[in-house]
């Protein structure tokens, strides 16, 4: 029993993922990814997350999205529309179809197809910051520190100037 | 809301997203291209989390949480990544991959 959200929400997902990397132009890409981005959003709505969907669109089509747009703003040749590469492509669609049927073949025969959920269990945001603040303190610290030294490290290399 | 799914239709989604991620970091050679792969591939195991903790018998919250940490650890890889693409392109003035060479001993 599928709901008719859910199937449309996974196909957009999975097709602008497709259309990330496949588009002819750099900058269409960087928007399909966001969209993509979006619609994993909208799976963890379905999923009872509303935190995480709010995260995921603050972080990844807000500031990732964006930066990967200014990036290919400034590093951006029109000789890239032309390469195409025959043997690596169907190499990575061989590897990609196998990987997807064998673990799709194999899951469908674990427990995974007959698990349902628990129905009514929405976490409020204070569960999320309490656990956050309370068990995972260190965690939270570390990942803290992890953000500056790449945000640091990120804007000393884009500083280095060319001899 | 009511889910009606079982949890293998989102391992499938997601699933269907490492697939994608893994051609494209098989298959492309522009460093853009890749970054946009790995970020795929982050996005698959972020929705796992979510629907393993939420499937639990009793639904966790951890999955949430854990998520919070690898999509901020995402972003910073992206930060990075694109940091060094600029540079490279700097530096060489291409970010085809395979022509990256000046490393190499």
């Amino acid at each position: 029993m599928t709901d008719v959200v859910f199937i449309t929400v996974s196909l957009l997902t999975v097709a602008f993922a497709i259309l990330a990397l496949e588009a002819r132009e750099l900058v269409y890409g960087a928007v399909a990814l966001a969209l993509s981005f979006l619609g994993a959003a909208a799976l963890f709505i379905l999923l009872d997350s509303i935190f995480i969907a709010i995260f995921q669109v603050l972080v990844y089509v807000g500031s990732i999205a964006i930066l990967i747009v200014f990036v290919i703003m400034l590093v951006r040749r029109e000789k890239w529309v032309s390469i195409q590469s025959g043997t690596e492509r169907t190499l990575g669609i061989i590897a990609a179809v196998l990987l997807f049927s064998t673990m799709a073949y194999f899951s469908l025969s674990t427990s995974l197809t007959t698990q349902y959920p628990t129905p009514t269990v929405l976490f409020n945001f204070s569960e999320i910051g309490s656990q956050l603040v309370n068990e995972y303190s260190i965690i939270l610290q570390l990942t803290g520190i992890a953000l500056a030294v790449s945000v640091i490290g990120a804007l000393t290399m884009a500083k280095f100037e060319n001899r | 809301m009511i889910l009606l799914e079982p949890l293998i239709n989102y391992f499938i989604v997601s699933l269907a997203l490492l697939s994608v991620g893994i051609y494209g970091l098989i298959a492309k050679r522009n460093a853009i291209r890749l970054l946009f792969s790995v970020e795929i591939i982050i996005n698959a195991a972020i929705i796992n989390f979510v629907a393993f903790a939420r499937y639990h018998d009793t639904p966790l919250l951890t999955g949430q949480t854990f998520s919070l940490f690898a999509i901020a650890l995402a972003a910073t890889e992206a930060a990075v990544g694109l940091a060094i693409i600029v540079q490279a392109f700097r530096l060489n003035n291409d970010i085809d991959v395979l022509e990256l060479k000046r490393l190499r001993g």
